[in-house]
């Protein structure tokens, strides 16, 4: 399974064995554990909960873009009757934010409001009318500030800044590297293209809206429910705003109703129902409306991209210069992450011999952005895709044999120095061209008809934590019941994804129980060990090697103990089907309660913990940090589309999609994690987007189901989905991620269809009808963004290749200055 | 989650009843039916009736009559009607914009006056309170500049009703009923011209069915131009009937909607047809023509200018589909 120099113990031994023989669950698609709880609508969603003598919050937000609070007056909200507390910004004066270089959110905006929707006072009353009520007898006096709503304005710096912290003014964030020689490398290319290009903004839009319950213990602890995706980081921010310690805090996240990267954050409605549980003495809810989700955000960044990038004759890349310009939106959030990650994988599925990345972040006055399935890396993914794609008919190629020919090689270390592992886009991609009859049908289309081909890759888990630590990211308890029972502690999330079945069906795999003998407690700080969360498609590898674990260290305790009762070799000895038995004289055997019991006799309660932390990187520069991972997963797709020539609506019609996932561990939920990435990745690719009315003080333009536009059924198209399983030795059982690689080849596949259908090129997501028929109607046969601004880069950093003969270090990167987050 | 301001809640169970009680509340009392446009608008503030006066139980303004001509109750469902067979068949133009309407659940709970009746729309206006605060209010409500077009006098909230243009193109009369009694109105003389005074029904009045005539050889078809195949309302639309003499136009009627706070009768256009055959130059004129009657601004989905032009590949689309 795993590399390790310790040398195997037979009871060890012999589950390796079993697992070669071959696997009793993994791989096969048992219904989800949570199946029935969801479908008879048994699960307590965080909406769901209610308590005694409960009391409601609801927000006053800011109506303004960018101001200053001179004062604010709570006097009559405070009179209305049913009104118990109203909290200001200033009860809680400590900063918080998910990233340790962005602290620079407060739970209620001290003296200045940063975007229309910022918190700014809460109430909490006996019901929700009240206090709807109380907030509308709020009175903020407001100075206004000159907003700014779009990056290239900001990072010219001439309005007051967002935030007194940064690299300056409202740069939030500059990066810029080079790996190898890129200037040398487009010198020796044959064709050089440069393309510009824009992803708009979009968000999450789970169907279950964020939140939360806090109370106060009998003991004094403070105990909150809250649909996040992130309770450990949860907990740590409470803990520091609050000022209790962790032990005196409990975080438990509720199943969440989908989240895609918009329940990664601490939140403030999180913090402030605490805060007003603790001065009430009664339990405080919160459950946002749908325009308050579209202001928690935390959505996909709009970038504005410039790609650069020398081909030879045969497809394959010289180098690329990449930069991109992030719209940030008003906080920090994950946004230094986002800054990388649109730097970080254009370089493990094709070979970019030589890279360079330039990266800028900048705050604007709109809702925070932050990650989205895909995190950072769908933008640029779009980008080079599509340049790929301009590259193969500009040298007389098929787009396909393009990328078969520069793929970059399984167990190879990349330009900026990420290891890949297993490697299954060229399978991918051959399997899509396949069944899609891709080479009768590119080019040999009727008008207005077309097929595009996109791939991806993404990480299965970041290599490292959120906060620097030394410690496991994953740690899962296996408990054995005298009964048979199997009780297993993990800090999970499932968040509508499976994890909660992934988690059952490893420890059922090495266990040899069934699934209904298997009990989760997970995702509460009080009673389970660390998970860092659901996010950055992390869980199945990293809790899933910690579940082989600590299954593996039980299933050790119990052989070893019937191995003397059975008085066979404990390599022989295999567990399945609920009984332990010698491989050899399958008759000779117990039941699995049986052999709990004698274990537990010899051994004391068997109670084992497993853990898992990540290998380390190669890379060892700064910045390094962003992009590593155990495994890096594959996708291609093709689309077909159907594009109206005179009105420029495109219908796809139908999608074959592969993805290598090096290992199922439940085939259903892994096609279900296809097919939902697919869809995304489609409405993003034609109509969502995070639109602002900057005539009117940048309200968001739609914050409703209604109006941000997201595909229905009827706009699904038939998916054909394969799944490609080549084991990965990163991996448990050899698995990979699927949450998030298949969404990303969507939106460049469906540009690319619209070029084979109509000739035209859109440079922009998403692909909107009126772009359609403008891109037809230009001379260029385009539609995109036509300029990118100077990033005003002054230092870049220069690493040396591994051809280079570079150790992963730059020589001597250049000192940036200290950043200090002030309160502000 | 949002939550409804209070009021007074009456059933009455015959439109007799409805009419006393819109009488005797006055004008701060509204009708309910289905509540598919209404409740989300009281949530967002937009209305705060202090008395509903519910439709629910009023059977007797439900139901389908057909003989020659056709008769619906206002109070029937949107799914009612959407499988009601008969109906697809004799009026297939208004089964495909009754069935077009939202979502299937929001149909079982809609009813055809309800989508008579719709509410302008508008995307500064179709916001919650605290958006709407923001950007300082517009002149439907509460506020007094349109943001649409911050010149204008009126308001330029959208009539996103799909039933309104096929009932007009199909010559259809609404009834109405108060405790003075009873009129009958042409369609068209349903709407007013701004987004705020969109209906001419008065505050006492409650409509009660809809009379369509007999089409005799008439032939009508509807098309919907919209972001998505469900949920969403119009963003342009067109109604279209044209009755044949041979291969040529004896009597036409094309009506677009949702380009406007008012649906727009193409007189021009329907001159035009008036004694040509539908050929390829006949209908790319006509649509020419009738493309002009649309002012679409930027308050729905989709740009205005794709709208403005859409609208016109949708009439001669529509036109074209009923050719002999």
């Amino acid at each position: 399974m795993r590399n390790s120099d310790e040398p195997l113990s037979p009871e060890r031994q012999g589950l390796r064995d079993q697992l070669a023989e071959g696997y009793q669950m993994i791989g096969k698609s048992p219904i989800k554990v949570d199946a029935m709880a969801k479908v008879t609508g048994q699960t307590m969603f965080a909406d769901d909960l209610s308590m005694p003598r409960m009391l409601h919050c609801k927000i006053l937000r800011s109506h303004v873009a960018y101001a200053r609070i001179l004062s604010i007056d709570t006097s009559a909200a405070e009179a209305l009757p049913g009104v118990i507390a109203v909290l200001t910004g200033a009860a809680m004066p400590i900063p918080f934010g998910i990233l340790p270089v962005s602290q620079d959110e407060h739970a209620l905006c001290l003296d200045r409001v940063r975007f229309v929707g910022d918190p700014v006072v809460a109430v909490a009353a006996v019901d929700e009318e009240t206090a709807f009520e109380a907030i509308q007898r709020i009175h903020v006096e407001y100075e206004k500030l000159e907003p700014v709503f779009d990056p290239t304005t900001a990072i010219e710096n001439k309005q007051e800044p967002l935030h007194d912290y940064g690299d300056d003014g409202n740069v939030h964030k500059r990066v810029s590297m080079e790996f190898g020689e890129v200037e040398e490398a487009f010198a020796a290319a044959d064709l050089v293209l440069e393309d510009t290009m824009f992803f708009e903004g979009n968000t999450h839009l789970p169907m279950e809206q964020h939140a939360s319950l806090a109370w106060r213990e009998a003991d004094g602890r403070l105990t909150i429910q809250s649909s996040t995706q992130t309770p450990h980081y949860l907990h740590k921010a409470m803990s520091k705003v609050l000022e209790m310690p962790p032990s005196r805090v409990r975080v438990i996240a509720c199943p969440n109703g989908g989240g895609f990267g918009g329940k990664s954050d601490p939140f403030n409605h999180e913090i402030v129902v605490a805060k007003l549980a603790l001065m009430t003495n009664r339990p405080v809810k919160i459950a946002l409306t749908r325009e308050e989700v579209f202001y928690c955000h935390r959505g996909r960044h709009p970038v504005l991209m410039h790609v650069k990038t020398g081909f030879r004759k045969d497809g394959s890349m010289t180098g690329m210069h990449f930069q991109s310009l992030l719209d940030g939106g008003g906080y920090g959030s994950y946004g230094v992450a986002s800054t990388y990650y649109t730097g970080a994988l254009q370089t493990v599925t094709y070979k970019v011999p030589a890279y360079r990345f330039d990266g800028v972040r900048c705050f604007t006055n709109k809702p925070p952005c932050g990650p989205k399935r895909g995190h950072g890396t769908p933008q640029p993914r779009f980008a080079l895709e599509v340049q790929l794609d301009k590259a193969a008919v500009a040298l007389g190629l098929d787009p396909a044999d393009l990328r078969l020919r520069t793929l970059h090689p399984a167990g190879g270390i990349t330009a900026n120095w990420l290891q890949v592992g297993s490697m299954g886009l060229g399978p991918c991609i051959e399997k899509v061209v396949e069944a899609s009859g891709w080479k009768d049908k590119w080019g040999k289309l009727p008008a207005g008809k077309g097929v595009g081909l996109a791939c991806s890759s993404y990480i299965s888990g970041a290599g490292l934590p959120i906060y620097w630590n030394a410690m496991p990211h994953s740690g899962v308890t296996v408990q054995l019941d005298r009964g048979g029972g199997v009780a297993v502690f993990c800090g999970e999330t499932d968040i509508g994804q499976g994890s909660d079945t992934v988690l059952a069906m490893v420890v059922a795999e090495v266990l040899g129980v069934d699934l209904a003998d298997i009990r989760l407690t997970v995702a509460d700080t009080h009673t389970t060990p660390v998970d860092l969360g659901s996010y950055s498609s992390r869980v199945t590898v990293m809790m899933g090697h910690a579940a082989f674990q600590a299954a593996e260290r039980a299933r050790e305790v119990v052989a070893r103990s019937v191995a003397k009762r059975l008085e066979v070799p404990a390599v022989r000895l295999r567990f399945a089907e609920n009984r332990v038995f010698d491989v050899q004289d399958p008759e000779n055997g117990m039941p699995f309660p049986k052999a709990v019991q004698v274990a537990e006799a010899e051994h004391g309660t068997i109670a084992m913990a497993g853990s898992y932390t990540p290998p380390a990187s190669p890379g060892k520069y700064r910045g390094a940090g962003v992009g590593p991972s155990p495994a890096y997963s594959y996708s291609a797709a093709v689309v077909q589309v159907d594009v109206d020539l005179e009105t420029g609506v495109v219908a796809v019609e139908k999608i074959w999609v592969a993805h290598d996932v090096g290992q199922s561990i439940n085939e259903m939920l892994v096609i279900g994690q296809v097919e939902g990435g697919v869809y995304m990745g489609l409405g993003e690719a034609l109509m969502e987007e995070m639109s602002y009315r900057s005539n009117r003080f940048g309200v968001h333009k739609i914050p409703s189901m209604l109006e941000y536009k997201s595909p229905t059924t009827h706009e699904m198209p038939p998916v054909e989905t394969f799944l490609i399983e080549s084991p990965d030795p990163n991996g448990p059982f050899g698995a990979k991620e699927v949450g998030q690689g298949p969404l990303l080849p969507m939106m460049p596949a469906v540009a690319n269809a619209v070029f084979d259908a109509v000739g035209v090129r859109v440079d922009e997501v998403p692909v909107t009808p009126d772009k359609v028929l403008k891109a037809m109607q230009a001379k260029d046969k385009r539609y995109g963004p036509k300029s990118f601004p100077d990033l005003r880069i002054t230092e870049t950093m220069r690493v040396k290749t591994l051809e280079q003969g570079g150790d992963g270090t730059a020589p001597r990167p250049p000192r940036a200055e200290k950043q200090e987050v002030k309160s502000s | 989650m949002m939550r409804l301001p209070p009021f007074r809640y009456h059933a009455p169970r015959t439109a007799a009843e409805v009419a006393t009680l819109l009488a005797g509340e006055g004008p701060e009392a509204m009708i309910v039916a289905g509540g598919t446009d209404l409740y989300p608008n009281m949530k967002r503030r937009h209305q705060m009736p202090k008395t509903l006066i519910s439709l629910r139980h009023v059977d007797e303004l439900r139901g389908v009559q057909m003989n020659g001509a056709v008769r619906l109750g206002a109070n029937e469902t949107l799914r009612a009607l959407e499988w009601h067979g008969a109906l697809k068949e004799r009026l297939p133009a208004l089964w495909t914009a009754v069935q077009s309407i939202s979502t299937p659940l929001l149909r079982n709970m809609g009813t055809i006056g309800g989508n008579i009746c719709l509410d302008t729309r508008c995307n500064y206006y179709n916001q919650n309170w605290e958006w709407r605060r923001a950007i300082d209010f517009c002149m439907k409500c509460e506020g007094t500049v349109c943001w649409t077009a911050p010149s204008s006098s009126i308001c330029w909230a959208v009539n996103s009703s799909d039933s309104v243009p096929v009932f007009i193109a199909l010559g259809a009369t609404f009834t109405l009923v108060s405790h003075e009694g009873e009129r009958t109105i042409p369609a068209l003389a349903m709407f007013g011209e701004d987004g705020i005074e969109y209906l001419t029904k008065r505050k006492d009045e409650v409509l009660t069915h809809i009379d369509i005539p007999d089409q005799g050889t008439a032939r009508s078809v509807y098309r919907k131009v919209r972001r998505r195949g469900a949920f969403d309302f119009p963003v342009a639309a067109v109604a279209a009937r044209v009755a044949l003499d041979g291969d040529r136009v004896a009597d036409s009627t094309l009506v677009l909607n949702a380009v406007g706070p008012k649906p727009v009768v193409c007189e021009e256009a329907m001159a035009y047809l008036a004694g040509k055959p539908l050929s390829d130059e006949v209908v790319t004129e006509a649509a020419r023509l009738a493309g002009r009657g649309a002012k679409p601004l930027d308050n729905t989905d989709h740009l205005s200018m794709w709208r403005k032009k859409v609208v016109q590949v949708e009439t001669r689309r529509a036109l074209e589909a009923l050719r002999p």
